[in-house]
Formats: C-alpha cells, sequence, structure tokens
C-alpha cells in the first residue's frame, strides 16, 4: 500500500482499505438495524452505523485532500486526541462518581423515580468504567506511543493503525457507556460490556498490540526501554484476560443478550482472576510503566536500579496473576483456592514496593526539585499513593481481616486511595507534562495552578479515604456486633444509616478531587493557547546522554 | 543473570513469550482443577434450572445492576448464618450464568431473601423503597411495574443456556411461553409447570396487577425463590461428599 514519495514524506500505509472496510462496517449495521427484533440492539446499530460512517468518510476527505502523509520524525497528532481525550473523560469520570456518591449521601434528592436509568446501578458501571477505562485507558494508550516511539527512535508502526486504534478505542467507549444507560450489561464487574462490544475492543487491542510490537521492531535501539516491558506486560496480559472473562454465547445473533459461557464458582474465580488482574495489568503494570519513563524524565535522573526493575517486573507479572481468590474469602470457592490466593496477595508486597522504591529512589540527587517543581511532587505523591495501597491490599487479603473487611466500604476505600492517588496523580503528572512537549511549548501555562491541583485534590483524596475506613470498619463491626445476651445488635438498616456522615464527607471528597481536575482542565487548555516554540528549542528536544551501563533504564528520548 | 536478560531487552518476541508463559501459570494453577475436581461443587437435592418467569426476572436483576449493591453470597460465618440463614453452597450458583455473588453489601445479601417477605412488601419496596424502610439508599424501581414483561423471545433464552449446560429439557424449552404465562397468573392450570420444575414453583400474580405481565412480576418471582431450592433440614454438611 505504501508508495514511497521522499526519504522523509510518504503516504500512510493502508488509508483506502481502511476506509473501504469502515465503508462496509457501515453498510453492515445499518443492515442489522433494520433486521434486529431487539430495540436496544437497533439504538446501537444506529449508533455503530453512524461511527463507520463519519469513519469512512473522515477517511476519504482525509485522502483525497492529501492528509495521512508522514511527514515528521515522530506520529505526534494521535498523542494529542488521546491527551485531549484523557482530560475529557476524567472530567466524565469524575462526575458520575460524584453523582453516585451524592445519591448515596442524599437519596431522596438525587434518585428520580420517572428516570430509571439515573438509578445507581445503572450509573455506578459508568463510574468505574469511565475512570478505568475511558481515562486510564486513554492515558495508558497515548503516553505508550509517546514512550515507545521516544525509546525506540522510531515512526509509530502500521500507517493508519494508530488512529484506528484511537477512534475504535472511542468507540468502545461511548458504546458501553451508553450500553450501561440503556441496561446492556453482563453484569461481570469491569467487564459489563456485552458480547459485541467485547468482540470490537478486541478488533481494536489487536491493532493496539500491532502498532505497539511493530514500533519495537523499528527501533533504532538495541535495547527494549523498562517502561516498555511494562506496556507490553499490560497490552498482553489484558488481551488473554480479556477473552477468557469475557466467553459468552449470544441468544441471538442481532440482540444485545448473551450468557456468559462459565456459571457458578468457576465464574466467579474467573472473574476475579480478572478483576484482580484489571488492577494489576491495566491499573498497576501499565501505570508503572509511565512511571518508569516520566519520573526519570523529570528529575533528569536515570532510574535507579537496574536490576530492581528486573527482579520487580517479573516477580511482580508472576504472582499477580494467583491473587484473584482473595475477593473470594469464605465463600464457596473451595479454601485451598482462597489460601492460594491469600499467600500470593501477601506476597505481592514485595515486588509492589520494589517498584515504589525504584521510582522514588530514581529522585535520588534530585530531591531539591520537591520544592520548586509541583509536577514532581505529583508524581512522588503517586508512588507514595502506590506505595499504602500496595501494603493495603495484602494485609485486606488475609482471611482474618477480609472477613470484616469484605463487602463493606473499606474496599472501595482502598480501591480509590489506588486509583486516585496512584493512577490520578501519576497520570496528571504524566499529561501534565506531555501538553508542552506534544504542542511545542516553553512549559506549562502555570505551575502554581498546579500546585492548587495537587493540594485540593489530595485533600478530597484524604477526606474519601478517610471516610471510607470510618464507615467500613464500622458495618463491618456492627454486622457482627452482638448483646450479651447473644442476639444480633443490629439490624441492617441501622448500619445503613450510621454511613449517612460518611457518605456526606466521601461526596465531599469526591467534589475537592473533581475540582482538581478542573483545574488541571484549564491550566492545560491555558497551555495549549500559549505561543509556541520554533522546533528544536523546545525543552523535549534537549536529550540526556545514553547510559552505557544500565541500556534498557534510561529513556533514549 | 543479568547479561542473561539482555537477551530479552533486545528481542521483542522472546520478552513477548516469556510474559504470557509466567502469566499463564498463576490462572491455569488456579483456574482449572475447579472444572474437574469433584469435590468444588456439593451434591445436594432440590437444584434445578430457573423457570421461564425466574430467568427473565434474573435477566432484570442483572441489567439493573442490582449486584452492585447486594451480594448472594452468605459467608459461613455466625453472624451471618444468623442474620441471613444457611451459609450458600457452590451448588446453588451452579446454574447462574454469570454468578451473581457480588463484592458489595451497600443493601443487605439476597441469596435467601425469598420468602423472607410478601410479594405486596417487595412491590411496595421497589417502588419506593423509604416507604417500607426510611433509612434506606437504594433507588426507586416503580417503572418496573407499568414496564409489560419482554417474553416473545424467551425460547432463545433458554435454548442458549441449554447449549451452555443447563439442564433445561425439550419439553422445558417447547412450553417455555405458557410456563411463563401460567406462573404469573393464579387462575391458569399449575399442573405443567410443576410437572415441569417442581413442586415448589410459586404460582402468583406477584405484583398484584392482573391485567398484564409486567417487568415487576418476573424480578418479585425471581427474588422470592432465591436460596428456597435446596432443603437445609435434610443437606448433611459434614456428609464425606460434601466436605471440602
Amino acid at each position: 500500500m505504501t508508495v514511497a514519495i521522499g526519504e522523509t514524506e510518504k503516504k500512510m500505509a493502508g488509508a483506502p482499505l481502511l476506509a473501504g472496510i469502515l465503508g462496509v462496517l457501515a453498510l453492515l449495521s445499518m443492515f442489522a438495524a433494520a433486521a434486529t427484533p431487539d430495540p436496544l440492539f437497533r439504538i446501537h446499530a444506529y449508533l455503530l452505523m453512524a461511527a463507520f460512517t463519519l469513519g469512512a468518510g473522515g477517511m476519504v476527505v482525509g485522502i483525497s485532500t492529501g492528509g495521512f502523509r508522514e511527514t515528521d520524525r515522530y506520529m505526534d497528532g494521535v498523542i494529542r486526541a488521546g491527551a485531549v481525550a484523557s482530560m475529557f473523560w476524567a472530567i466524565v469520570g469524575l462526575l458520575v462518581g460524584c453523582v453516585i456518591a451524592a445519591q448515596l449521601a442524599f437519596p431522596d434528592i438525587f434518585y428520580f423515580p420517572d428516570f430509571g436509568f439515573l438509578n445507581f446501578g445503572r450509573l455506578r458501571p459508568l463510574h468505574t468504567s469511565g475512570v478505568i477505562f475511558a481515562f486510564g485507558g486513554n492515558v495508558l494508550i497515548c503516553t505508550s506511543f509517546w514512550v515507545v516511539q521516544r525509546t525506540c527512535k522510531a515512526r509509530l508502526f502500521g500507517g493508519v493503525l494508530p488512529w484506528f486504534v484511537f477512534w475504535g478505542y472511542q468507540l468502545f467507549i461511548v458504546l458501553a457507556a451508553t450500553g450501561y444507560l440503556l441496561g446492556i450489561t453482563q453484569s461481570k464487574e469491569y467487564a459489563e460490556p456485552e458480547w459485541y462490544i467485547d468482540l470490537w475492543l478486541t478488533v481494536v487491542w489487536v491493532a493496539y498490540l500491532v502498532t505497539f510490537l511493530g514500533t519495537i521492531w523499528k527501533r533504532q535501539e538495541n535495547h527494549i526501554y523498562v517502561a516498555n516491558w511494562f506496556y507490553l506486560a499490560f497490552i498482553i496480559t489484558i488481551a488473554i484476560l480479556h477473552l477468557v472473562n469475557n466467553a459468552a454465547l449470544p441468544t441471538g445473533l442481532l440482540s444485545t443478550k448473551s450468557y456468559v459461557v462459565w456459571s457458578g464458582v468457576q465464574d466467579a474465580l474467573i472473574q476475579w482472576w480478572y478483576g484482580h488482574n484489571a488492577v494489576g495489568f491495566f491499573l498497576t503494570a501499565g501505570f508503572l510503566a509511565i512511571m518508569y519513563y516520566f519520573v526519570p524524565k523529570r528529575a533528569e535522573r536515570p532510574v535507579y536500579s537496574y536490576r530492581l526493575s528486573i527482579v520487580h517486573f517479573w516477580a511482580l507479572i508472576f504472582i499477580y496473576i494467583w491473587a484473584g481468590p482473595h475477593h473470594l474469602h469464605y465463600t464457596a470457592l473451595p479454601q485451598w483456592a482462597q489460601t492460594l490466593g491469600m499467600t500470593f496477595s501477601v506476597m505481592l508486597w514485595m515486588p509492589s514496593w520494589g517498584g515504589m522504591i525504584n521510582g522514588l529512589m530514581t529522585l535520588q540527587g534530585a530531591w531539591d526539585k520537591l520544592r520548586t517543581d509541583p509536577v514532581i511532587k505529583m508524581l512522588v505523591v503517586s508512588i507514595a499513593f502506590y506505595g499504602m495501597s500496595t501494603f493495603e491490599g495484602p494485609l485486606m487479603s488475609v482471611r482474618a481481616v477480609n472477613s470484616l473487611s469484605h463487602y463493606t466500604d473499606w474496599t472501595i476505600g482502598h480501591v480509590h486511595s489506588g486509583a486516585l492517588g496512584w493512577v490520578g496523580f501519576v497520570s496528571f503528572g504524566a499529561l501534565y507534562m506531555l501538553f508542552p512537549w506534544l504542542w511545542r511549548k516553553q512549559g506549562l501555562y502555570s505551575l502554581k495552578l498546579v500546585d492548587w491541583h495537587l493540594w485540593i485534590a489530595s485533600t478530597g483524596l484524604v477526606l474519601y479515604i478517610a471516610s471510607m475506613w470510618v464507615s467500613g470498619i464500622m458495618e463491618g463491626l456492627m454486622w457482627r456486633a452482638y448483646t450479651p445476651e447473644g442476639f444480633l445488635q443490629y439490624s441492617f438498616v441501622e448500619t445503613v444509616s450510621a454511613k449517612h456522615v460518611s457518605n456526606v464527607v466521601r461526596l465531599l471528597g469526591g467534589l475537592l478531587y473533581l475540582t482538581g481536575a478542573g483545574i488541571m482542565a484549564f491550566n492545560l487548555w491555558k497551555t495549549v493557547r500559549m505561543p509556541s516554540v520554533a522546533a528544536g528549542n523546545s525543552p523535549v528536544d534537549a536529550l540526556p546522554a545514553p547510559n552505557p551501563l544500565a541500556p534498557a533504564t534510561l529513556p533514549a528520548e | 543473570m543479568w547479561k542473561q536478560h539482555g537477551k530479552l531487552e533486545r528481542h521483542s518476541l522472546l520478552l513477548l513469550i516469556a510474559i504470557v508463559i509466567t502469566v499463564a501459570i498463576g490462572g491455569i494453577v488456579e483456574i482449572t482443577p475447579l472444572f474437574y475436581l469433584e469435590s468444588t461443587v456439593e451434591k445436594v437435592e432440590g437444584m434445578r434450572p430457573y423457570t421461564p418467569l425466574e430467568l427473565a426476572g434474573r435477566d432484570i436483576y442483572v441489567r439493573e445492576g442490582c449486584y452492585v449493591c447486594h451480594s448472594q453470597m452468605i459467608r459461613p460465618l455466625r453472624d451471618e448464618v444468623e442474620r441471613y440463614g444457611p451459609y450458600s453452597l457452590a451448588a446453588e450458583s451452579m446454574y447462574d450464568h454469570p454468578f451473581q455473588w457480588g463484592s458489595k453489601r451497600t443493601g443487605p445479601d439476597l441469596a435467601r431473601v425469598g420468602g423472607k417477605y410478601s410479594d405486596a412488601w417487595h412491590v411496595d419496596h421497589l417502588r419506593n423503597p423509604r416507604s417500607v424502610v426510611p433509612e434506606s439508599v437504594m433507588p426507586p424501581y416503580g417503572f418496573l411495574a407499568e414496564k409489560p414483561l419482554d417474553y416473545r423471545r424467551i425460547q432463545d433464552l433458554l435454548r442458549t443456556q441449554r447449549t451452555l449446560g443447563v439442564p433445561y429439557s425439550a419439553a422445558q424449552i417447547a412450553n417455555a411461553t405458557a410456563d411463563l404465562e401460567a406462573q404469573a397468573d393464579p387462575f391458569a392450570s399449575v399442573t405443567g409447570l410443576r410437572g415441569r420444575y417442581g413442586q415448589k414453583v410459586l404460582q402468583r400474580d406477584f405484583d398484584g396487577d392482573p391485567q398484564q405481565i409486567t417487568e415487576m412480576d418476573a424480578l418479585v418471582a425471581y427474588l422470592q425463590m432465591l436460596g428456597t431450592l435446596v432443603d437445609f433440614r435434610t443437606y448433611q454438611a459434614e456428609a464425606p461428599a460434601n466436605r471440602r
């Protein structure tokens, strides 16, 4: 497909082919909309038709006007789109989180009997998928595209393929989100989308893997940089988890409804093997990759220890997979499986802290930057929260502790210390660095606003996790409290009303965190509007010299 | 050892294969035995596939995301057994595609909610939870009572479940529509339904609205049978076949 025009400028491969495929898909969606007996499926078929038509139309316009030419050394347009999408979905996902927190705090005000699709049960997956897959996923995809190009000194592989990955992923998000509101769900937590949305994600994910791996194959560096190991482990393992956990049989070819292949106890373990490793590989390995590139770049120091990176990488990905059964303590899952899960969860503490130490100690010799650079402060806070929640996790996986914490708000608090503290802050730090690089600015619009963001969001975060510790441990203790006469002391609903204050504090914490994200969006917007610096003068062009002693631990660019 | 690792850093396919092998081990060791170890699922009397109306109700339970706040898994802890009833067995969810054990109790466990409240209580509670439990934070589900149940494709649902291993008989699939209608109509003949699904099957106008079969009918029918299939007066927890 590729027609070479010159060494530096050639047409992007695959554009006409992709336009054709999208056209055919648009036609198929139209037929599906016409033929289906399922009104919900028809809505999604129309949505798919619109998306594919827009996609094909955009491709045709692009090809005919001479777009899709590879003029630059690196492909950064798709990363710009990903960075903007990340910020957009962050606001959406956090906002929905605040709405559902408000519903639990003030059910009389925030539930609408006439709008059943806004009930907690449908909005909660919207929140979790919004922050994990829409925000987190876009951050991972766009940072990985940046990192793999710079550390391999190679342009993204696949011609238009990276753009297909970006828009295909956004389409997945829109299908999943509208599906939740319409009631299209298979009820597997963090894997709620139905079978046809899962199939579409599979296609997009394979394209993502091909883009990423193809770029590594084109690399001009001898060694594959450590961040790329983590990205690769994330992409590959998520693919495996997704395919096994979502195995389902549709009830009809043109029906939204399917039944999962697995049932009962086997389904439970497969679900939490998936669920815990969505944490382990999506929210940990992927974001550790971000840490391994962006922290050394900002601190201008090489990664602390090459050997520690090797040990903690392999230990982390090996042990994480086993940890799933700790979500099923004291259930009907056989006890040998629970014990295995607990044992490996406790062991997981070590590689997790190995990663934390490697990240924190990278600042060795650059600690003074904490006084002057709020972005590095944000990155350090995120690593500290990573350390905290990966200590809390093994603690909660111990059966005796879990008998108290399971089913309570403590779990919610734990997840948010990891998600808001670690994933959120490390992403914010990376985005604060990416925006000036991508739009070729001297720096951010305002470092002071970054400081405000950091402190407001941190306050919100502390309110959130503290209130959830209180309410979680309280309800856990109330459920098992006995009177001296040997009767259960509290009815269930007494534990619900006892949590009211914590629920209000949690909402406040969430609103503060959302406010921080709003400040960030404003700051980034103003940064994009600043005058650009000429090519060659941007800070991103100043490269550190390669370190021959630790080939895989210093970013090439 | 550190020099050996250099090979993986220079060959992406080697790295890829090493990652796949490393992450495959844990899953294989933990998950595959559950499919062949006979002790995984207890041998119990009384388990049967859901009736068509209950299955439709279960689909609504899934659709509305009830599992987000309600578990269906009573743990063998003193307070849970006293609060909710006998601890849940693996056998009780063996026909659940997917399982509904849940992970959070914003509301109480529902594994044995069947028969604990009247149909009218459930309807009132679903319409406006705070009308019967003032401190509740549950959303209102009044729209279920207005919405006629769409069961045109109920046979497809049963057929799909049978393909996945749920033991629906040919007669159960053939009579799916009739059974669904019979279960929600107290004046219909119940012989066929009970013949196919057992004597314990409830036949009532669950939502109290004789005009039509609504989604409320289906959901309440499902809630009212939850945890009632296994007879715990005769279940031998200490029998060798059930010890795990």
